[in-house]
């Protein structure tokens, strides 16, 4: 079994800036410790997959870093700056840089597609005027394909649509970083397929550093630079997704067996 | 073997006695941990409500939502309730020979007691319930992570606007609902008989002084407010599935319905404490 490895010296990210660095984190729930030891690094511009058994704190995790979850020690740094300690206005230019899709998309229901898209542009008050909105909506709505829902319900559109829209609410505020918590959970193979390209565009036209969770070893193919193997509380493997596939380790190999 | 018997059964009704003490102790304690739960929530509440930027658009909505909505289903039951009271004191009314204080009577029981005790029930079955259901369904869904995460206080957006757009509803509405039982019980008056609606009105504001209407008014804030913070908190803070939601919900109508009665007993004898004094 491959030991826990602090520094990276595989991949062709190594010379950007780190901007995610977490160090010893630990988090339990009532006694159960979930996050034991995680270390790890984000290089900028880089796509890091995090695979894991379900259940295990993957999500946990990449709550941490958008500060939703307090870990209960440990390094955890977002552009250098410790978030444990950031105050409520601090937290929230944090999370402007820091775009965050949820499992379950987590649009507003009771808002259209373009309220919904239009409710973190308002409520950072970086643009008021409307028709450089619309502009910026429409835009990030071609990025996903979907212009044409502009003015549906959520309840209107398909898993693979709220998906895409869930990707345009996060990509709106142009943020550095993205966390996708299983962006193809529930989805067909041909939809996870298009998620994971719609992913991979993102990286290259916006240049952003992304923590991908995901179960679906198809989305990590596509979409890594790098992979990381949470078991137990701590990583466990770490390499690209090549190195993990043929790895003389059985229990790394046997993650991508099915494949 | 009747000792035997005898040793099982002491046995046996001291264990249970000893489950029934662990099961009380435990109840007592989660109890505890709500009353903390909820005052902590509502310190956070009143933190909030203080601190700029203030939601004025939500706030008019939740108004809009609460007010509006309700508005039907409250004039109905108080049209219902100034009727049904009039007609089934009027017998009695009528055998000690006071048919003429009817509307005194009707106007006092409505606007002191009946009218806001039983709006506020009706607006914590609807709009507590309601508040209960959608922040505990946004809590599932994770739509106040996501509200969190876009740099939006979720505390402030959705918890304030609705406290206090429901503080001030509340009284709004059972004003209504005490005109509306007033017209209905005219009309049950005229069911019977024949009385001018100016004489009526006359009748029915006679018997009420400063001391009927200023607590009655003040306390439906105090409802209001209760309806308001108890929906949130425990949809809010509300469990993991449609199962928790629905929880939400439910315990949202019960406890605030409990509350009212709280927030009346001690509105009743704090007015009468005060009625005594000022004499």
């Amino acid at each position: 079994m491959i030991e826990q490895k602090e520094n990276i010296n595989n991949n062709s990210f190594n010379n950007g800036e780190v901007v995610i660095e977490i160090g010893h984190l630990k988090k339990s729930f009532n006694g159960n410790n979930v996050l034991k030891d995680i270390n790890m690094i984000v290089n900028e511009g880089e796509n890091v997959v995090i695979l894991g058994k379900s259940g295990i704190g993957k999500s946990v995790l990449i709550k941490c870093i958008v500060g939703l979850i307090y870990p209960d020690s440990g390094l955890l740094k977002v552009f250098g700056k410790e978030v444990v300690v950031m105050n409520s206005r601090e937290l929230n230019i944090l999370r402007t840089r820091v775009g965050f899709i949820f499992q379950g998309n987590a649009l507003y229901d009771s808002m259209t597609v373009r309220e919904n898209l239009e409710f973190p542009l308002r409520r950072n008050k970086t643009i008021t005027d409307p028709h450089v909105i619309e502009g910026l909506i429409v835009d990030v709505l071609e990025n996903v394909g979907l212009v044409d829902a502009i003015d549906k319900m959520p309840s209107e559109l398909s898993g693979g649509m709220k998906k895409r829209i869930g990707v345009a609410r996060t990509l709106i505020l142009k943020p550095e970083i993205i966390l996708y918590d299983e962006p193809t959970t529930g989805l067909d193979p041909l939809t996870s397929r298009e998620i994971s390209n719609l992913i991979l565009k993102i990286q290259n036209k916006y240049k952003a550093s992304s923590i991908i969770i995901s179960h679906d070893l198809n989305c990590a193919k596509i979409t890594s630079n790098r992979m990381l193997i949470l078991h137990e509380g701590i990583m466990r493997a770490e390499g690209t997704f090549d190195e993990l596939k043929n790895s003389n380790d059985e229990w790394i190999s046997s993650y991508f067996k099915i494949d | 073997m009747l000792n035997i018997k005898k040793i099982f059964r002491n046995k046996a009704t001291k264990s249970n006695h000893d489950e029934f003490d662990l099961s009380r102790f435990k109840n007592t304690e989660r109890f505890l941990n709500e009353i903390g739960g909820l005052s902590r929530f509502t310190s956070i509440f009143f933190r909030e409500l203080f601190r700029p930027p203030y939601e004025y658009k939500e706030f008019l909505k939740q108004s809009y939502n609460i007010g509006l909505s309700t508005l039907p289903l409250i004039g109905i039951t108080g049209f219902i309730m100034g009727l049904v009271l009039t007609l089934q004191s009027r017998p009695v009314m009528t055998e000690f020979g006071a048919e003429s204080w009817l509307p005194g009577m009707v106007s006092v029981s409505i606007i002191r007691e009946i009218g806001p005790v039983i709006t506020a029930l009706i607006c914590a079955g609807k709009i507590g319930s309601g508040i209960g259901a959608e922040l505990g369904s946004m809590r599932v869904t994770e739509q106040i992570d996501a509200m969190e995460v876009s740099g939006t206080n979720p505390m402030k957006y959705l918890v304030v606007t609705r406290v206090i757009a429901s503080t001030i509803m509340i009284p709004i509405l059972v004003l209504y609902s005490d005109a509306v039982s007033l017209l209905g019980s005219y009309i049950a008056v005229n069911m019977h008989g024949f009385i001018s609606l100016p004489l009526f009105i006359n009748q029915a504001f006679d018997s009420l002084h400063y001391f009927d209407l200023v607590p009655a008014t003040i306390k439906t804030f105090f409802f209001g407010f209760a309806i308001g913070i108890i929906g949130c908190y425990k949809g809010y803070f509300s469990g993991n599935g449609t199962e928790g939601v629905g929880r939400a919900a439910n315990s949202a109508v019960v406890i605030s319905s409990l509350a009212i009665f709280i927030i009346d007993l001690i509105a009743v004898q704090l007015s009468e404490i005060f009625h005594v004094f000022t004499m």
